[in-house]
């Protein structure tokens, strides 16, 4: 027997196993089912465990992973987080912003002292230093309380327990139930949840959790959730802010876990056809973090890469910001040009000229997209400092906001393009051009797309 | 013979340890779930001899090294961590062609003695594609610090094989691994082990794949396992077994089935 009789022999064997498997259900089941079995089986007769805590573990797990509670706990974490975060970052907030703007008073005395230039003052102090003031005074006490917390669950054991729950939702998808773990480090990082997706060994399914893995608010963009759910909508409901304010954030972040289904199941119909791979996921047991190594992990590590990233960002986009702000051509500044243009495609999705420029030139940093903001309104003239949630309330207000900019800007953050850390990151991982264009092309489509049908329902409404 | 395009991957690095610079009396692959201490044992067990060795196509670097015992020269392969062999991963396939087609001499599947029944799936997969396997149970300082207690002859009894208690950062157990090992290897012990019944549907259609199997491939693989995964529709082991075809020799495929070994061994 030759080779290739042989290896035709094997086709038509393959061929026979196919025949019998369509008779056969789901052979793969059953196999899987008879291993754990008899696993089981063996360690029951083998093993003996005086260990009251696997008992204590599985009690736990049953209760977090179960189809009852599982969801509602879930949401009831992110919201407790969520609301830590605000409630706790606000006064440390307005305790920084008092510090770093009252230093640029002194900062300003000391430019006239030494008799600089004012150009010069305002491309440092009032472009450089004011944008640093403001990325650090608003992101520094999120952070350092969200990453704490964050780091405290993955710890603890949880975040396994959160893919366990939804897998079967993204399997329906069409995704693969890791993708879950990736979308939690995007809440820290979309770059890194880029890099987490290799955890991912189907190339299709890696793609899919690349591709959506913006949908979820990375600590950039969770400032500006933040501040518009104070400033604006928190205050709809009186007494309650930081509540209300959580609620609405946690309510982006679930909306972002829609979307990422919703374009998941796109996908995988769609550019990215396939069945969905089986994994098996490791549900550790749940240990109480050692509280010095978690801060110094979470602070170090996070909060201070982080913040370090965004500052090295905000610096030249707070000066090149400024001078967009004050060179003018005829009577209007390069910025207000710039707006002027993109004023009716703003209006149309319920934003303005000036915010889509914002996200534009936040490009390199999402966390610099609302200092980038305020420039560009209080370049019009109007000469407030933006230290307190209510000084920015009243600087929005002036410039004709409403509570549905506010949920509109909430939303554009929460889907428009990635950053360009993350669009390189996706750029090395995919090693495609073609595959990076669509990384930002597809989420910017869903911006617009769902801010748009917002608009357009609520001003056919009257509701604004 | 030359290498195809094909037949990179498991073959090149194959061809690879055959060149070695200490020839190799017995082959021995290193299995195990991920933390299960598989590389303090791999260490422990080697100590300096150690290289790297890339496997061509696929982004996994295996370890091997070698150590003496009675006379012989042992290569140790350490294979990637996984849970099981149904090739969901590029590890786990990596993992399971290296056990089914390079044919190591022994397998060693390293378990964590706290979470046994986890780690006794993946025991259980090997032992479906080889009888030549060795059970060694690792960290069981740590279970009988979190006061657990597995009767191991109970359990080699249960699977047919030798199985091993070994703490490796302690460096207890490792000599009578390195015996169970040997015995193993070089035949003095044959192992009867463990064998998972299926539903008696599934059992029948084995049967019927498994007598061709062996038609085909005479003495060559766990023809009962390949049957299994032809009836799973194991699309990388089917691909796999096309890559071997294609590696055998044309003059050697007689009737009575070629004798390929592609470890080289002796």
């Amino acid at each position: 027997m030759a080779v290739s009789n042989l290896a035709n022999e094997f086709d038509r064997l393959v061929q026979k196993a196919r025949a019998e498997r369509s008779k056969l259900g789901a052979v793969r089941d059953q196999v899987v089912q008879a291993l754990y079995c008899e696993a089981q089986q063996i360690a029951g007769r083998v093993v003996k465990t005086e260990e009251k805590k696997r008992d204590l573990d599985r009690i736990i797990d049953n209760i977090v992973t179960s189809k009852i509670f599982g969801y509602p706990l879930m949401l009831a974490l992110l919201s407790v987080v969520l609301w830590l975060t605000i409630s706790g970052a606000n006064r440390p907030s307005a305790l920084l912003a008092d510090l770093l703007f009252g230093f640029e008073h002194k900062l300003t005395s000391f430019f006239r002292w030494v008799g600089a230039p004012a150009w010069l003052h305002g491309v440092l102090v009032s472009g450089m230093y004011r944008c640093l003031a403001w990325v650090v005074s608003v992101m520094l006490p999120p952070m350092a309380i969200f990453f704490p917390l964050f780091t405290f669950l993955e710890d603890l054991g949880y975040l396994p327990r959160v893919a366990f729950n939804l897998d079967q939702l993204f399997k329906k998808a069409g995704a693969h139930g890791k993708q879950v773990l990736t979308m939690c480090m995007g809440l820290g990082c979309n770059a890194a949840g880029v890099i987490a997706c290799r955890i991912i060994e189907s190339p299709r399914e890696r793609l899919i959790a690349i591709l959506t893995n913006n949908f979820m608010p990375c600590n950039g963009r969770f400032p500006t959730l933040i501040a518009m759910a104070v400033v604006f909508l928190g205050v709809l409901s009186g007494g309650a802010h930081s509540l209300v304010a959580a609620a609405l954030v946690a309510g982006a972040v679930v909306f972002g876990v829609l979307v990422t289904l919703a374009v998941s199941w796109t996908l995988s119909k769609t550019l990215l056809k396939g069945v969905p791979s089986t994994f098996t996921l490791e549900l550790p047991p749940y240990r109480l973090p050692k509280i010095g190594p978690l801060l110094v992990r979470s602070v170090l590590d996070r909060t201070l890469f982080v913040l370090m990233r965004a500052v090295a960002v905000a610096a030249p986009a707070g000066a090149l910001t400024w001078l967009l702000a004050n060179l003018r051509v005829g009577d209007l500044s390069i910025l207000a040009h710039l707006a002027g243009w993109l004023q009716g495609f703003g209006h149309a999705i319920g934003l303005d000229g000036f915010i889509v420029l914002a996200f534009i030139l936040g490009l390199p940093a999402n966390e610099t997209v609302i200092p980038i903001l305020i420039m560009g309104y209080l370049a019009q003239g109007m000469m407030v400092e933006p230290d307190s949630i209510d000084a920015l309330r009243a600087v929005l207000v002036n410039q004709g906001w409403t509570w549905l900019t506010a949920v509109n800007m909430m939303l554009f953050s929460l889907l428009h393009f990635p950053c360009a850390t993350t669009l390189l990151t996706i750029r090395k991982e995919t090693q495609s051009p073609k595959w990076t264009v669509l990384a930002a092309v597809l989420p910017t489509g869903v911006a617009i797309l769902v801010c748009f049908g917002l608009t357009q329902l609520v001003r056919a409404l009257g509701l604004v | 013979m030359g290498l195809t395009a094909q037949s990179t991957g498991l073959y090149a690095f194959l061809e690879e340890l055959r060149r070695s610079t200490v020839p190799a009396d017995a082959v021995v692959a290193l299995a195990g779930n991920p933390n299960t201490g598989k590389s303090t044992v791999f260490n422990a067990l080697t100590g300096l001899n150690q290289h790297t060795g890339n496997w061509p196509g696929k982004t996994v670097v295996l370890a091997k090294g070698s150590y003496r015992h009675q006379d012989k020269n042992i290569t140790l392969v350490d294979l990637p961590g996984t849970y099981s062999l149904l090739a969901n991963s590029a590890d786990e396939q990596v993992a399971r062609d290296f056990i089914c087609f390079g044919k190591p001499d022994t397998t060693v599947v390293v378990a964590d003695a706290t979470c046994l029944e986890r780690n006794l799936n993946l025991v259980l997969q090997v032992l479906e594609i080889t009888p030549k396997t060795v059970l060694c149970v690792n960290l069981v300082d740590e279970a009988k610090r979190k006061r657990i207690t597995v009767d191991y002859p109970a359990l080699a009894r249960n699977l047919g094989i030798p199985v091993i208690p070994t703490a490796a950062r302690e460096k207890t157990g490792l000599a009578e691994l390195k015996e169970a090992i040997h015995q193993v290897a070089f035949g003095r012990q044959s192992n009867q082990p463990k064998r998972i019944v299926y539903p008696e549907r599934l059992e029948a259609a084995i049967g019927r794949i498994q007598e061709e199997v062996e038609r085909l491939f005479p003495g060559q693989f766990n023809s009962r396992w390949v049957a299994l995964r032809l009836l799973d529709g194991d699309a990388s082991l089917i691909q796999e077994i096309r890559n071997y075809l294609g590696k055998v020799p044309a003059g050697l495929a007689g009737a009575s089935g070629f004798n390929f070994s592609p470890l080289g061994s002796n």
